[in-house]
């Protein structure tokens, strides 16, 4: 994995410092870490709730996962790709029915009171497994957790469970709150919701709507010597261009997960005291996906699915769209992921006289006006990157004479209309993959799921051998069993195209030069930033 | 006095009528919105079928739109505008909170572009014809083609980020322990962009009305004898030609206030400041249906309480609008 740094010193240092630069973990350019220090950054959304144990999504960790941690975090070098939080080890028993957390002592609350199992227990049982939105599927058969010891959490689950989906899951999904504030009352009407407590670098201090959230420093955090900065300060810029103007004018030190859009990377890259990152982000890979209604007669064929496969230049896609911050997909599972992915699967590459071809065989002849047939298409309009798709990919229909008519929507209206009412034929969906399949992309091609559960198969799709497969996966506890019934699922998604995966893509920060220890893991905006400095 | 009370009764009495129009049409415009508050919120989370039940029970989108409106028009009766979805807290402190950062910039942005307006007006109007007439009248209306967003983004690139005289957004310093004069110096110094963009979008219109008024009242006959009398110029102008041109602009200032919040919805934008215009557009992002009704009546009475303050205005600067005319 190499990184990707871009600022006018990097090129002017010459080849040597590139190479140097890229190597190295940390792009930062001081290297001594220094203490103190108020770091600003961008924030393009204000969450409703700041419980990560609740809400499991990146809009809420960007802010809380500094407040509230894990059990584990992601890690580029890691055993299993992960390293000890709260838990320092963990360990799946044959059977699947139990994992054993063994947690770190001398931990302390924001309010000083010790972290204990029983805090892990109240939040997995209370919390991950009623409410929050992945854990609901993940840990669905978790029956009890016991704790033998204040240090000891041991899940029992009522089926078995791999131990692989568990571990993979530890990053997003197991972000533990103190029980002494949530047993009182109901849960979801805490106000430690809007004003977080935790156990971790930092402290919630205080959010002014439509302004700015303040963390300030945890001088009783576990972590020695850290964390390094005192302040942290997200402000809220809901403009799409005021990240890029408040880093160039020195009012902020970073903007990450894009909130300067990539047509500024290039001119932002050249300004002194700036540099492009795009690495820190590989836990949080979106999937650019077209997402196929198979009601209508015509996408129910295979061969007209074939053919719209074929006319889609990835390439082109990628380079044009993305400018070249993504690459090119071939399965639901992205290529940076180091478990599940292989290669070994039917590809589609572009060629519209081919496409043309499949089309021709499927019965749908062009008809005098030079079309074949009449879709519906919804680009998700959640980045400007799914709506250009949606552009390119008209365009790309019209080649083998589908006439492909835009109707554009706002969030609300889309996931309505494409979840819940189905009325598309093709939509440009940006799904998440989260580390493993069966949190949230087999759910993708599964048949069965109720309407109006977003991100989900609400195509009307339906493959038995293909569910049977996801079935079997979902209990097969023997790590590269598991493994192998993914690269399976892999070759029958990419060979039946329920859905079309054209790109894999992920965020880029911009930071000051000053700013040290960024991206230095694969969930890095998400987590915690207790090492993270600012120089100067 | 009787003038204004009378006015002011009558006017009230509309008032109610129009502000439970304007609340049943936003509700029934929002529900007719494909997409509930729900449906919003899940995009940035996903969840399962259990989970999105749950939570339309929990905001009570479970019950019908009649049972709903029924509901919000009797908190209201009560004075009570409910609680936010998105903000998980009540109404009215959500709205509070904002209020005064969108009057300070709709107060200063008009009286930029009336006072402004109006003086340019008169330098303009006082030589009909003369090249600074021209060249004002020219310049005013390239300001008025120029879309607000864009005046804003141009300001910020300027005197933001390439000399950095001012900051590029909010309302005030981030986290400061400002208190008092500093605080207010501050905050002046951060309202400067955003009112000089939103303000001198409606300068040209209050610059050219001012300028045409002046040119009708030259023609009139009164001109022409406080000139026989040898009146001074400078005194004609002022006196004279300018005080019965303002009249126009005054009935102007009161339908330019509902405008003017319209245009605040995309400067609170760009410049980041935390007003009723940007709550709005994120309510309706999200489907907070109470929240946006809160924030349109809120507006709503705003507008009338401007133009009711206006037309008080109106029946004393100009005698002609009498008591009798009130009434009809």
């Amino acid at each position: 994995m190499s990184g990707f740094t871009i600022s006018r010193r990097t090129m002017l240092a010459g080849s040597a410092m590139l190479l140097a630069s890229t190597a190295m973990p940390d792009t930062g350019w001081a290297q001594t870490p220094k203490k103190g220090g108020r770091l600003v950054l961008a924030a393009d959304s204000e969450p409703r709730n700041l419980n990560p144990a609740i809400v499991a999504s990146n809009g809420v960790f960007f802010i809380s996962s500094k407040i509230v941690e894990t059990l584990a975090e992601a890690s580029f070098d890691g055993k299993d790709g992960l390293a000890p939080r709260l838990a320092l080890s963990w360990e799946g028993a044959a059977d699947g029915l139990s994992v054993t957390f063994k947690l770190r002592d001398g931990v302390k609350w924001h309010d000083g009171k010790p972290f204990t199992s029983a805090d892990v227990a109240f939040s997995a049982l209370q919390i991950w497994k009623p409410l929050q939105n992945l854990g609901r599927t993940v840990f669905k058969d978790l029956a009890a957790v016991e704790t033998p010891d204040d240090l000891t959490a041991v899940f029992k689950f009522a089926k078995p469970t791999p131990f692989q989906l568990i571990r993979n899951a530890l990053p997003a999904l197991s972000s533990v709150v103190p029980k002494h504030i949530y047993e009182v009352g109901k849960i979801e009407d805490n106000p430690a919701n809007n004003a977080p407590i935790g156990t971790g670098p930092f402290k919630f201090a205080e959010y002014k709507a439509g302004q700015y959230y303040r963390l300030t420093k945890n001088a009783d955090y576990w972590g020695k010597d850290e964390p390094y900065l005192d302040e942290i300060i997200y402000q809220v810029l809901p403009d799409r261009t005021s990240a890029a103007s408040a880093l160039e004018a020195e009012e902020i030190q970073l903007a990450a997960f894009s909130a300067v859009p990539l047509a500024d990377l290039d001119r932002i890259s050249k300004v002194p005291g700036l540099k492009v990152i795009s690495k820190g982000y590989e836990g949080l890979t979106y999937q650019l996906v077209v997402e196929i209604n198979h009601r209508r007669k015509e996408l129910a064929d295979l061969k007209v699915r074939q053919a719209i496969a074929h006319a889609i230049d990835k390439d082109f896609v990628v380079k044009t769209v993305f400018l070249g911050y993504a690459t090119t997909a071939t399965g639901p599972v992205p290529k940076n992921d180091p478990q599940f992915y292989t290669a070994d699967v039917p590809t589609y590459p572009f060629d519209v006289a081919k496409a043309n071809a499949l089309l021709d065989e499927a019965g749908y002849k062009k008809g005098p006006d030079g079309k074949r047939f009449t879709l519906k298409l919804l680009p998700a309009p959640y980045f400007n990157e799914t709506k250009q798709f949606g552009d390119y990919l008209r365009q790309a229909l019209a080649a083998i004479g589908i006439d492909a008519q835009l109707v554009n929507n706002d969030s609300a209206a889309h996931i309505k209309a494409v979840y819940t009412d189905h009325a598309f034929d093709l939509a440009v969906g940006p799904p998440v993959f989260r580390g493993d399949p069966a949190i949230s992309t087999t759910i993708l091609v599964q048949s069965g799921i109720p309407d109006g559960v977003p991100f989900s198969n609400q195509g009307g799709y339906k493959n038995d051998a293909l569910d049977a497969l996801i079935a079997k996966a979902s209990e097969t506890l023997d790590t590269t069993a598991r493994t192998d019934l993914y690269k399976e699922f892999q070759k029958e998604v990419a060979a039946d195209l329920p859905l079309i995966n054209v790109a894999e893509w992920s965020f880029i920060s911009v930071a000051r030069d000053t700013v040290g220890n960024i991206a230095n893991n694969p969930r890095w905006a998400v987590s915690n930033w207790a090492d993270t400095y600012l120089a100067g | 006095m009787t003038r204004a009370l009378i006015l002011l009764r009558r006017r009230l009495i509309g008032s109610i009528f129009v502000l439970l129009i304007v609340v049943i049409g936003t509700f029934l415009l929002l529900e007719a919105a494909p997409g509930d508050a729900v449906d919003a919120y899940i995009v940035s989370t996903g969840g399962d079928a259990g989970m999105i039940e749950l939570l339309r029970h929990r905001w009570g989108l479970d019950q019908s739109e009649l049972t709903r409106l029924a509901n919000y028009l009797w908190a209201l009766l009560h004075l009570d505008l409910g609680q936010s979805v998105t903000f998980s807290r009540p109404i009215r402190d959500v709205i509070l909170e904002r209020l005064p950062n969108t009057l300070l910039l709709m107060v200063s942005a008009t009286a930029l572009s009336f006072g402004l307006g109006s003086a340019l007006g008169i330098y303009a109007g006082a030589r009909p014809g003369s090249v600074r007439d021209r060249i004002l009248s020219i310049g005013s209306l390239a300001l008025y083609a120029i879309p607000g967003f864009w005046l804003g983004l141009v300001l910020i690139v300027v005197f933001a980020v390439d000399l950095r005289w001012l900051p590029i957004g909010g309302i005030e310093a981030l986290a400061s322990d400002k208190t008092g004069l500093d605080r207010a110096a501050d905050i002046a110094i951060h309202l400067v962009l955003p009112v000089a963009a939103l303000g001198f979008i409606y300068l040209a219109l209050y610059l050219r009305m001012m300028r045409a008024g002046m040119a009708e009242v030259w023609r009139q006959d009164f001109v022409l004898a406080a000139r026989a009398k040898g009146l001074s110029r400078r005194r004609i102008v002022l006196a004279h030609v300018a005080r019965n041109a303002l009249l126009p602009l005054v009935t102007m200032l009161g339908l330019q206030s509902a405008q003017m919040l319209g245009g605040s919805v995309v400067i609170e934008s760009v410049f980041s400041v935390p007003g009723l215009g940007r709550l709005a557009q994120e309510a309706v992002a999200a489907r907070d249906t109470p929240l946006l009704l809160g924030i349109i009546l809120v507006s709503a009475v705003l507008v009338v309480v401007i133009n009711l303050l206006v037309d008080i205005a109106y029946a004393f600067l100009d005698p002609r609008v009498g008591a009798g005319e009130a009434n009809a």
